[in-house]
């Protein structure tokens, strides 16, 4: 056990925050759920791609510096800490990636991983149908093979796809063997946006902003380069990325520390007017997001050892997403009869930031597999309840 | 950054968990709830034997010379077997606390009993030595000289007394802020081992139920197929799990001296007191009437849960201790 951090960790640490207080927008982004907002995520995107932060720890010939996971999570704190923008990019750089690297050919990966970091493609996930969302095996979308052209031609419809209506490429799953057990004979293909035969319509969210989309394919074609991991495949394929979706990945400590320290300035700001119990409220805030920080510290120093992740992810999803209510739960008591002053309002404390991200904190326990989901998982998996 | 515990201390853990699983049973927790002294007798002695109940003590004073990294994972596993021993005590808060006063300690020590966390002194019939905070003088009285008043824990080996004793009885150890900063440390020192002892019986209330909920039938399958206690039971393991990682850092920090170690110890406290009682709540709720009975032995472990839970601290006063810290700064 050694719970300081090296004379390397340390360095990159300085050097992650000094780059971030010179170049980070000093007011927040406007949302990158919205048209204008994500051409403008999309700009910050690429000057951290250009000071090869975008992957700090891809290998260089892919534009990261080939970080260790443990300077990653010190990136993702400096990060949120610094109130850096939200990731525009990150259904790609952090659930499409992983899996690409672990599945992809060598063509695949050169292909597609630079024009990743480098925001000149943005990726949507492509998983959710109308009749398919936590039953996600349930899924109709099909591709049917087109041996002359060398490819698939795909129908159907996914629904609930973040930024779809500001994306270049989808990742998703379809049908491949229609005769196949409900597991077996998908397939994970990688869909340009542009092609013919595909129509993406926005949809808005909870808070207005247009951050979902429905996508519409219609004989639309893929190449047999843009299958990943092979033909029928599809579902472990998919299961890599869910890894990703729950454990380590797509929300890293770094963001609910932050989220903890903006939770003490409110209070201190508010704590005059605020109910007394706001203030242990808050210090459980605190104290759970440093559980989070340091359960985290110990998965990847399991992982440096050598062992991947499994069922317990799923704990972890659970955590991250009830803390994340939690928190600004909290904030919104603080703010009390404030609190519903939304963005754009004159008398907003944070700008209505606060309630703009209970709106989001709220998907948590819904998307990458809702939190019911987990715990069935959690249960079966980890703690080995019987399955009927 | 390394946050793994090494070889020696899971070997450590795993030799005290299996003396644990041979020389006390639930049978034995059961027994010391009704014996004379409320304690194990033959799991205590074998500790001894085994360096435990002197672990804390340096090497050239007879001990091991573990830090808390060391000794946390042994007192969990006295958590997961419900030890009815004052371990807590001897080994992690008086032991150590004496002797960095100067005073002699035998290796291993005689069960010491304390003042030190509420009013009333566990074991302190059977203890050798008690240690009291009179004012600002630490003194070490011996436990025939004070009038002892029994008191009636939920957990019956939990053998609690009011002390009462002549004014200047004993001998005083230390005063002013020698002494005061001795107690502020031994009783994190507390804190850190109750909270290492809740997830020992967080995990055993967690694993008993599991457990349990396989094998019971009711309308043609394991009660444990119903989702409603599969999601309790998910969330106990979440308790635990984002619990368990505050209670390492913790003993990481008193190790390394850490000038905030008292807030890290009091993050532990509180995640570990919360979840070891929302196991208890769940595992109660997932057994039914025979969790509720006095013959199962769930119960043993709940009730210290329950007493554990607001032993050095409740999960409130130590989260106050953390908003003192962070928030109101
Ligand atoms: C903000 C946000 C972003 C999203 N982004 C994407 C995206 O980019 N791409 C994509 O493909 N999808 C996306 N999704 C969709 C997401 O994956 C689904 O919402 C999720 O899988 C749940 O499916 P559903 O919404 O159809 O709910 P349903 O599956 O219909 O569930 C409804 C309710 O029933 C419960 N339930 C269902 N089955 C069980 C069960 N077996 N046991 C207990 N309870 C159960 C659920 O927990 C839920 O409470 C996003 C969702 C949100 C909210």
């Amino acid at each position: 056990m050694d719970l300081t951090f090296t004379p390397d960790e340390q360095a990159f640490r300085d050097e992650v925050r000094t780059w971030l207080s010179e170049n980070a927008p000093s007011e927040p982004l406007p949302s990158g759920d919205t048209a204008d907002g994500f051409a403008l995520h999309l700009e910050w995107e690429r000057k951290l791609f250009d000071a090869r932060w975008s992957v700090v720890s891809w290998p260089r010939e892919y534009g990261g510096r080939e970080a260790t996971l443990m300077e990653w999570l010190i990136f993702e704190e400096e990060y949120w800490l610094a109130g850096a923008p939200n990731r525009v990019t990150q259904n790609g750089i952090f659930l499409l990636a992983p899996t690409v690297f672990e599945f992809g050919t060598a063509e695949q990966q050169d292909r597609i991983l630079p024009r990743m970091a480098a925001a000149e493609e943005l990726w949507c996930q492509g998983w959710s149908e109308p009749d398919a969302g936590s039953d996600l095996a349930a899924i109709k979308s099909r591709a049917e093979r087109d041996d002359d052209a060398g490819g698939w031609r795909i129908y159907g419809q996914k629904t609930w796809t973040t930024r779809g209506a500001f994306c270049d490429k989808l990742f998703g799953l379809f049908r491949t063997d229609p005769d196949a057990e409900r597991h077996r004979g998908m397939t994970y293909l990688l869909v340009d946006l542009d092609a013919e035969g595909v129509t993406v319509r926005g949809v808005d969210r909870l808070d207005g902003d247009e951050g979902f989309a429905e996508v519409f394919f219609d004989g639309a074609f893929v190449p047999d380069a843009d299958v990943l991991g092979g033909v029928n495949q599809g579902w472990s394929v998919a299961m890599s990325t869910t890894g990703s979706e729950r454990g380590l990945t797509l929300r890293s400590p770094g963001r609910f520390m932050a989220t903890a320290h903006r939770l003490v300035d409110l209070h201190r700001r508010c704590r005059e007017e605020a109910a007394p119990d706001l203030r242990d409220a808050v210090a459980r805030a605190w104290i759970q997001a440093e559980a989070y920080r340091w359960y985290t510290f110990a998965t990847v120093t399991r992982m440096v050892d050598g062992h991947q992740p499994g069922a317990e992810s799923s704990l972890n999803k659970i955590f991250w997403s009830e803390l994340d209510v939690d928190m600004h739960r909290t904030a919104l008591d603080l703010l009390g009869s404030g609190a519903e002053l939304d963005e754009g309002a004159e008398g907003a404390t944070d700008a209505g930031l606060w309630m703009k991200g209970y709106q989001f904190a709220l998907s948590g326990p819904i998307y990458a597999g809702t939190n019911e989901i987990q715990r069935n998982i959690a249960a079966e998996r980890v703690l080995g309840l019987p399955r009927k | 950054m390394r946050f793994a515990f090494d070889d020696d201390q899971i070997d450590l853990r795993d030799a005290v968990r299996g003396l644990l699983a041979d020389t006390c049973p639930p049978e034995t927790v059961r027994t010391a709830w009704s014996n004379s002294t409320g304690r194990s007798d033959a799991a205590w002695g074998a500790l001894a034997d085994m360096g435990v109940v002197s672990m804390a003590l340096p090497v050239d004073a007879g001990g091991l010379g573990l830090g808390a990294l060391d000794w946390v994972l042994v007192l969990e596993e006295t958590g997961r077997v419900a030890l009815p021993e004052p371990v807590v005590e001897t080994a992690v808060v008086g032991a150590p606390l004496l002797h960095a006063l100067g005073c002699d300690v035998p290796a291993p020590p005689a069960s010491i009993a304390t003042l030190l966390d509420s009013g009333a002194s566990l074991y302190a019939d059977t203890a050798e030595c008690l240690v009291v905070l009179d004012g600002d003088a630490l003194r070490m009285v011996d436990p025939s000289t004070a009038r002892l008043t029994a008191e009636v824990s939920v957990d019956r080996s939990r053998r609690l007394f009011a002390v009462e004793m002549a004014a200047g009885a004993g001998t005083v150890v230390a005063t002013g802020p020698q002494a005061r900063d001795a107690v502020a440390a031994a009783r994190d020192r507390g804190a850190l081992a109750a909270a290492a002892q809740l997830i020992g019986l967080a995990e055993r209330m967690l694993a008993t139920t599991v457990e349990y909920v396989s094998v019971r039938h009711q309308f043609g399958k394991p009660v444990g197929a119903q989702q409603a206690l599969k999601h309790k039971l998910a969330d106990v393991a979440v308790a635990i799990e984002f619990a368990r990682p505050l209670v390492y850092r913790a003993a990481w920090s008193l190790d390394a001296g850490d000038p905030d170690s008292a807030v890290h110890v009091s993050m532990a406290k509180s995640q570990a007191s919360d979840a070891a009682e929302l196991a208890a709540r769940h595992a109660l709720q997932c057994h039914g009437a025979i969790g509720y009975s006095y013959e199962c032995d769930l119960h043993l472990f709940m009730k210290r849960a329950w007493c554990l839970a607001r032993s050095w601290g409740d999960a409130r006063s130590h989260r106050d201790r953390v908003a003192a810290a962070v928030v109101d700064a």
